[in-house]
């Protein structure tokens, strides 16, 4: 894991020392709210609808054990013993108040974390694949990138005032876990033609009012020229990147109104000019930060676990959580364990600052002390070894963590809805919750690997989407309403869904979805995921058992 | 249609609204909805936004006030608007927190 050099500790310490003096003025009326809300909002601190809200960065998803005890510390004394894990692999607080957040920056500081650039018209959280350094058939991990744009974005004087916000993710794998896609530049780590690693570079995705999924303007980009193009393209966008209107100014509509064929010709214009600059990443400086991603020290294991194998033999819970939450790892004898942050009935994402506790002690007995936090509000194990997952299983399960759902249709994405958030229209939680109580395990095991998103407003923070069933809450005439779309995907064959007709009352959700899941068993063939059925059939027969029309 | 001015407190965040305070031009910010002052025409609301706001730029106790439809139910001021009814009362999946879970300490 990257550890702070004295330039990352003078950094964050400084922030906080600028950010306690600037609450203090504001407290004592020396500055107005006008003035001060873009400083708080820098420092990743909103006012919601019932408190303030602080939005913690994990950089890349990856932390340890010691940070993760942190955050509980942190929800346990200064909030109200909870914490809710986002869809950008960020932690967020929901009733800190304004006087002690500077103290819980400072904590933060302790175990080198922030929340800087976790909002505001800059260049967010770098987020990565939940699996990176784990994964089988990684092409290398992609966190040592992640952790070079992180330094190079914190900060950068050029970059602070975009048109508007700015998201990358990066992944190391062919398969995508971090809808790279749907992203204002997605990476996708790739061999060359002489087998040298570089990045297919995909630009213009995003979600929000005007969903896009991003366009690739280059195949291959060489390991050395990534800053320089980054640079570019942010150059690019910071030019033509519209100012006059928020909801045009993402850089998916610029490189629409720009045209993909002149956008990518005007970003390799502007590398020409500094790609052999001091943005030429040299090797050293890479092998320096590659370096702290080594793998940790695996023992040397046999490929299988007869004991494992025979636990799930014996035990059904065991076997399910083993088919669903444990993921085949790059290390002979070892996986990547799955913690589900979706029971029934519960808030997708949220956690105890007890279960914070619980789940960093696993990682010290079970993996290097590394956790993830995945975009699909999950927490991850990622280096168990086999022989052990056993016992990893019966202390999840005195957690009350052992879900064993993961891409299940309870396994749901969902923002806070209009249970926390000022921008809401509608709650989007207890729509979850209510489909988590509708489907047993059992009709989940038969239904098999479904996403089901949910967002509360058409910003898109649930990722609606992308969900093979996506469920958007509006207003409509002071009511809550939903509108459900199928047939998306946020996978490395990313597809926006489309709506099925008009909406429905927050009663009648859960009937429609129950009624697009039995569409799809009776239509399903031999194997097929619903994502297959659906691309297969199409929408009309969805749309006619749902509406009775075709 | 009454209304009432709702607001955050600068410190805590919380849901606080307008009430008359100990003077007769003074206001006050109260955490329970039963202590906010009802404007019960568009003129007295305007005059009330007006207070708020000369109050949140002077005082600086308080962000962001603004006006809510409200009407009272057996005695109990409760707002129109369903954003507004969780906004004073906390979230709907969560009864252990926000102002439903305050109690007379509001």
């Amino acid at each position: 894991m990257y550890r702070y050099d004295e330039h990352d500790h003078a950094l964050v310490q400084d922030r906080v020392a600028q950010f306690r003096r600037q609450v203090e003025r504001r407290m004592k009326g020396e500055i107005t709210e006008d003035q001060f809300r873009p400083l708080r909002l820098m420092n990743g601190l909103y006012l919601q609808l019932h408190a303030y809200m602080l939005r913690v960065a994990i950089p890349y998803g990856t932390l340890d054990s010691r940070q993760m005890r942190k955050l509980a510390h942190i929800a346990r004394r200064y909030d109200k013993g909870y914490g809710h894990f986002t869809t950008r692999q960020n932690l967020q607080y929901n009733w800190p108040k304004l006087e002690e957040t500077p103290d819980i920056l400072a904590e933060l500081a302790e175990v080198e974390m922030h929340a800087i650039q976790t909002s505001g018209n800059c260049i967010r959280n770098v987020t990565s694949d939940q699996y990176a350094g784990a994964a089988k058939g990684e092409v290398e991990d992609p966190r040592v990138w992640c952790e070079i744009a992180r330094q190079w974005s914190t900060l950068h004087p050029e970059f602070s005032f975009l048109p508007r916000k700015f998201k990358i993710a990066i992944t190391g794998c062919e398969d995508d876990r971090a809808a790279v896609k749907v992203h204002d530049i997605g990476m996708i780590m790739k061999r060359g033609r002489a087998g040298e690693v570089g990045f297919e570079v995909i630009v213009g995705g995003g979600l929000g009012r005007t969903p896009f999924v991003g366009k690739a303007i280059r195949d291959f980009l060489p390991k050395e020229d990534f800053l320089s193009y980054l640079e570019a393209i942010l150059r690019v966008y910071n030019q033509l990147g519209r100012r006059d209107n928020k909801y045009k100014a993402r850089i998916k509509v610029t490189l629409h109104e720009t045209g993909q064929e002149e956008f990518t010709r005007l970003v390799e214009e502007e590398w020409a000019e500094i790609k052999d600059s001091t943005l030429k990443l040299p090797k050293e400086e890479v092998d320096r930060i590659a370096k702290h991603f080594e793998p940790p020290a695996f023992r040397s294991l046999a490929e299988a676990s007869p004991a494992t194998d025979a636990r799930a033999a014996a035990d059904p819970a065991f076997a399910a959580w083993m088919r669903h939450n444990v993921h085949e790892h790059k290390a002979a004898g070892y996986a990547i364990a799955n913690i589900s942050l979706k029971p029934m009935g519960e808030a997708p994402g949220d956690a105890t600052a007890e279960q914070m506790d619980v789940m960093a002690d696993l990682a010290d007995e079970f993996s290097f002390s590394e956790l993830r936090v995945t975009h699909a509000q999950n927490i991850v194990l990622p280096h168990v070894e086999q022989d052990r997952l056993p016992e990893l299983f019966d202390r999840l399960l005195e957690a009350e963590l052992a879900s064993a759902n993961l891409g299940l249709l309870s396994d749901i994405i969902c923002c806070p809805g209009l249970d926390y958030c000022a921008l809401a229209n509608a709650r989007s939680i207890p729509i979850a919750t209510q489909l988590t109580e509708r489907f047993t395990p059992e009709k989940q095991e038969e239904v098999g690997d479904l996403q089901i998103k949910i967002s509360g407003c058409i910003n898109a923070c649930g990722h609606h989407h992308v969900g093979h069933i996506g469920i958007l809450g509006v207003d409509r005439k002071g009511e809550e309403h939903y509108q459900v779309q199928i047939g998306g995907s946020a996978s490395e064959e990313a597809a926006l869904g489309k709506i099925l007709g008009r909406g429905f009352s927050a009663d009648q959700v859960v009937d429609v979805v129950d009624k697009i899941i039995e569409t799809y068993l009776e239509l399903r063939e031999d194997g097929e995921e619903f994502i297959e059925t659906y691309r297969r059939v199409g929408q009309d027969p969805f749309k006619e058992r749902v509406y009775g029309t075709a | 249609m009454a209304q009432i001015v709702i607001a955050s407190d600068l410190g805590s965040g919380r849901v606080v609204f307008l009430a008359k305070g100990e003077k007769a031009d003074e206001v006050a910010w109260r955490g329970l909805i039963e202590n906010a002052e009802v404007a019960d025409d568009e003129a007295r609301a305007n005059e009330l936004l007006a207070l708020a706001e000369a109050d949140a730029n002077a005082r600086h106790e308080v962000v962001d006030p603004y006006l809510i439809d409200v009407r009272e139910e057996g005695g109990v001021l409760r707002p129109t608007k369903y954003r507004e009814a969780i906004r004073c009362l906390g979230p709907t999946i969560r009864q252990d927190l926000g102002k439903q879970a305050e109690g007379a300490e509001a």
